[in-house]
């Protein structure tokens, strides 16, 4: 646990949330999967049912299993979205910000950062690939994604992903306590939402 | 020659830059940290590969201090 020294000063702004720790991060995986579950089971039984009852049913089963498709996948886009690149700003600004953040990592994550938008980093909880907009974690098959960002609106994307960096190599938990949770599955179905040119990062190459 | 810098929308700006042994370069480099302070933004400095530091106070001997603006879940 990080003593108040080292804790992220943004935790002030959330204190009624639990830290974040790698048993309540297994906890609210789980609790994701049975959500997941909880939302296909009852329209698969929907639809069998429905097909059982009556052949002519056949719309309302196909409907109900659109549903079971659609919810989960929905999530699914929902975590994929915080890797998404923002906006950019100008070349020169661009350029600057991309030279700080390239003096903060190593050779291997600036060519992970160049090819895909997102800076590895290798944290107690897993490993992080950080971005724009939020956070990846892949901790064993499964991806958390957090939807965390700087407070200003206005800097170049090398600065928005440095910021992020910053503040997880500041506090880890307390990063994951600042950010919110989008979404929490299997890595597969985040990869096949993101960007080609980002699908490579969530490969494991660097796990 | 140590300096300050600040995260902005022109990629980063320095803000201040000073030596140890140069008293008006450090008094200024400290007033334009603590005015940085004011504005809500957050002093860091690296620590090592993986490793970063919030700091309140100007590390006089540190070669590099970043401003950066909180974050904040989206």
């Amino acid at each position: 646990m990080a003593t108040e020294a080292h804790a992220l000063p943004e935790l002030a702004s959330v204190y009624w949330r639990p830290r974040a720790t790698a048993e309540r991060l297994r906890r609210r995986g789980r609790l994701w999967t049975l959500t997941t579950v909880a939302h296909v089971v009852p329209f698969v039984i929907v639809a069998v049912v429905m097909m059982l009852l009556s052949p002519l049913a056949f719309p309302v089963s196909l409907a109900a299993l659109a549903h079971a498709w659609l919810i989960p996948a929905l999530y699914a886009q929902r975590g994929a979205n915080v890797a998404r690149p923002l906006r950019r700003a100008a070349d020169g600004p661009e350029r600057v910000a991309l030279g700080l953040l390239g003096d903060l990592v190593d050779h291997r994550a600036r060519e992970l950062h160049a090819r895909t938008g997102l800076v590895p980093e290798q944290g107690r909880l897993g490993l992080w690939l950080v971005g724009e907009a939020g956070a990846l974690l892949l901790v064993g098959r499964r991806v958390f994604c957090w939807c965390v960002k700087a407070s200003d609106p206005e800097l170049p994307s090398g600065d928005r992903v440095a910021h992020l960096l910053l503040a997880l190599r500041t506090d880890e938990e307390g990063f994951a306590t600042v950010a919110n949770l989008a979404f929490s599955g299997a890595r597969w179905r985040v990869r096949r939402r993101l960007p080609k040119h980002q699908r490579s990062a969530l490969a494991g190459e660097y796990a | 020659m140590s300096r300050l810098i600040r995260m902005d929308q022109t990629g980063h700006t320095t803000l201040a830059e000073w030596s140890v042994d140069d008293e008006v370069s450090r008094e200024a480099a400290v007033a334009a940290f603590a005015a940085e302070l004011e504005t809500g933004a957050i002093a860091m400095v690296t620590r090592g590969a993986g490793h970063a530091e919030h700091v309140r106070e100007l590390p006089l001997d540190e070669e590099l201090v970043i401003m950066r603006r909180p974050i904040a879940g989206g």
